[in-house]
């Protein structure tokens, strides 16, 4: 069997359907319920049978599609870096706001992708969010907590 | 009927919701003109707004961003020879030529009337057939609902994507896997929520929406920014030329229209089948239909070329809408995505919204017309002016489309715990679209799942646990064997092309 990358994944399918199969035997049900014909862990027990048997042929069947990722053409660091600043922006936004971080998001986001027009970056930052944050909060309704803005007297 | 249709324009016809289709084919057109960026992902960007309006209205920005995003899609891929939507892959077999010929102009303006005309057509015959349609399938029990989900779901795997049934099935397992998270419809019984209070509502329809589309395309498009295959191209955008259509091109068009309109609506229809297959096959037959001089020309800028997958894809458009309407069941990933934002409205799709909610169903239909007008009001004369949009520094783009991913989530919930869910979503997603695992079977199986555990409970449960209510109805029989001669068919080409 060629082992490839899509073999790979079809074999980490494999094992997690195996792991859902397995949390689906384990979901309680009520004791009434245990002998009926459905009940709430039949359809997941389907479900990890129907991921085992589709990743199981897609790993022994052979593969004429072979698909190759040449990786040295992927731009792994900024992508990691978004990926990373996404993360930093949710762990932030409870505490900061919602403007703050979002422009400050939205500029470190310009800056790593390589954009050095600082005017523009501001621009499509800063204003740019107020003007988001007024539409949602001021126009459509919507609630946005702003610790902030609320700290500084913007906000009530 | 005639009733129907005066409740329909009523709501359509609204100040506010004119505008909301005007804004939906605006912003539609530009993100469909994004190579990467579908329909798909310009509704799901949508759908955080229109929560705050009436389902009708929700739905009718949705329409016009659909029909945007295929248009813009077209003139990416005239313009770019890179189309932002699979639907408008056959566009650029004779577009791309034309605006090589320096004929960019006259290209987009066939495009646009060939897409005007096409969804014309099929919305005329989407207002005759869908309440009749309604009509039959009220006689629907669970078991032909699971059936029918079941014959979707495999249709859209087996279409997809060429070659990789086997893939696309797997993502079809992972969405309903996706979906089973949660409190259990009946019992209320937490499943798969490993004691996290966030996941016991299960996890929401945008966040995967969202996750999968958006933010993975704006991660995919960076992770490729430096593939030589995957390169962004230039294009001389001052040499657009006349938007003119002569007479000798108008006939060819009077010609091609009609033929694409019908075998577009009638792909539509189909589950899974969608608006890629019914340009193909437009193209495919118009070339068998035309005269050998204008066969010859298939290829190098033919005008039947061109318009014939353009009145396709949005003949097909409409079609999909046919069983999202009727039966509660999408015929592709972008209605998929509608079912979900109308569920989200709280409006069950299915024979009884024709009775229970004329406006909203005829309001789509009307809308579906007016989003039609509009955009080719909006879009002939702007074609120089939108076709800049396509000049957007990626730098700028992907963050905002970030933004937008995540906005939209954090409005919703209020809730880091749900960003974090769409991040780890979104990398999984990125790395799984890098092998060609689709994501469209994945966004409708994810959709269709609480309503599949439901109708499998009831059969289940009527049939007192027995697996023969499968075969009991001759309409669930029926439907199954469609299923079956659908494997069976796939796997007879996969094959016939090995050997």
């Amino acid at each position: 069997m060629n082992i490839n990358t899509t073999k790979i994944i079809s074999l980490l399918f494999f094992i997690f359907s195996a792991f859902y199969l397995y949390t689906a035997y384990q979901i309680q049900v009520f004791a009434f319920d245990e002998n009926a014909p459905f009940n709430a862990r039949t359809f997941p027990i389907y479900l990890g049978y129907a991921g085992l048997f589709f990743s199981g042929l897609k790993l022994i069947l052979p593969d004429p599609n072979t698909i190759k990722v040449n990786f040295k053409n992927l731009e792994y660091k900024k992508t990691g870096i978004l990926i990373l600043i996404a993360i930093i922006y949710g762990a932030t936004i409870l505490k900061v706001g919602y403007f703050l971080t979002t422009s400050l998001f939205l500029f470190a986001s310009y800056y790593f992708l390589g954009e050095r027009r600082w005017i523009l970056m501001f621009s499509l930052s800063f204003p740019f969010v107020a003007a988001f944050m007024y539409l949602l909060h001021g126009i459509l309704d919507i609630y946005l907590r702003d610790p902030f803005l609320q700290s500084i007297g913007v906000m009530g | 009927m005639i009733e129907g249709i005066l409740i329909g324009l009523t709501t359509a016809l609204t100040l506010q919701n004119i505008l909301m289709v005007m804004v939906g084919c605006f912003f539609g057109t530009i993100i469909g003109m994004l190579p990467g960026l579908g329909p798909m992902t310009a509704i799901a960007l949508m759908i955080p707004i229109t929560y705050g309006f009436d389902p009708a209205t929700g739905l009718i920005l949705m329409a016009g961003v659909y029909y945007g995003a295929v248009f813009g899609g077209s003139t990416s891929s005239i313009l770019l020879n890179a189309p932002g939507v699979p639907g408008t892959v056959a566009t650029s077999f004779d577009g791309y030529p034309m605006a090589q010929q320096g004929k960019a102009g006259k290209a987009l303006a066939i495009a646009a009337w060939s897409s005007f005309a096409g969804g014309t057509l099929s919305a005329i015959y989407l207002l005759f057939m869908a309440p009749s349609l309604s009509k039959v399938s009220l006689s629907f029990r669970s078991p032909d609902y699971f059936a029918l989900m079941i014959l979707g779901l495999t249709a859209i795997a087996a279409f997809s994507s060429k070659g990789q049934f086997l893939k696309a099935m797997m993502m079809v397992v992972l969405g309903l896997m996706l979906a089973s998270v949660g409190q259990d419809s009946l019992s209320d019984i937490t499943r798969f929520t490993f004691n996290n209070m966030n996941l016991t509502d299960g996890i929401s329809f945008v966040l995967v929406v969202m996750a999968t589309f958006a933010m993975s395309e704006a991660l995919t498009i960076i992770l490729k920014r430096n593939d030589p295959t995957s390169a962004a191209k230039q294009v001389s955008l001052t040499e657009l030329g006349s938007i003119q259509i002569n007479k000798e091109e108008r006939t060819k068009m009077y010609k091609t229209i009609p033929r694409s309109s019908v075998i577009g609506f009638l792909i539509g229809v189909l589950p899974g089948a969608g608006a890629t297959i019914a340009s193909f096959i437009a193209y495919g037959m118009e070339r068998n239909v035309v005269s050998d001089e204008e066969k010859e020309k298939f290829g190098k800028g033919s005008v039947n070329g061109l318009s014939a997958p353009e009145t396709a894809n949005n003949a097909a458009c409409s079609g999909s809408f046919v069983p999202m309407l009727t039966l509660g069941i999408p015929g592709s990933g972008t209605t998929a995505v509608m079912l979900g934002a109308l569920l989200g409205f709280g409006v069950q799709p299915g024979p009884r919204l024709y009775m229970t909610n004329p406006e909203i169903f005829w309001s789509i239909i009307m809308s579906m017309y007016i989003g039609m007008v509009i955009l080719l009001i909006l879009n002939l004369p702007l074609i120089p002016y939108i076709a800049r949009i396509l000049a957007v520094p990626k730098n700028y783009l992907i963050p905002l489309i970030l933004f937008f991913s995540v906005t939209g989530i954090y409005v919703m919930s209020f809730n880091n715990f749900d960003i974090y869910l769409m991040i780890g979503i979104a990398v999984v997603a990125t790395f799984l679209r890098l092998y060609d695992f689709p994501m469209p079977p994945l966004i409708l199986a994810f959709v269709l799942g609480g309503l599949m555990e439901e109708n499998l409970r009831r059969s289940l449960l009527l049939s007192n646990g027995s697996w023969e209510f499968l075969w009991d109805r001759t309409l669930t029989a029926c439907i199954l064997a469609t299923t079956i001669l659908i494997v069976v068919w796939h796997i007879y080409k996969t094959f016939k092309r090995k050997n």
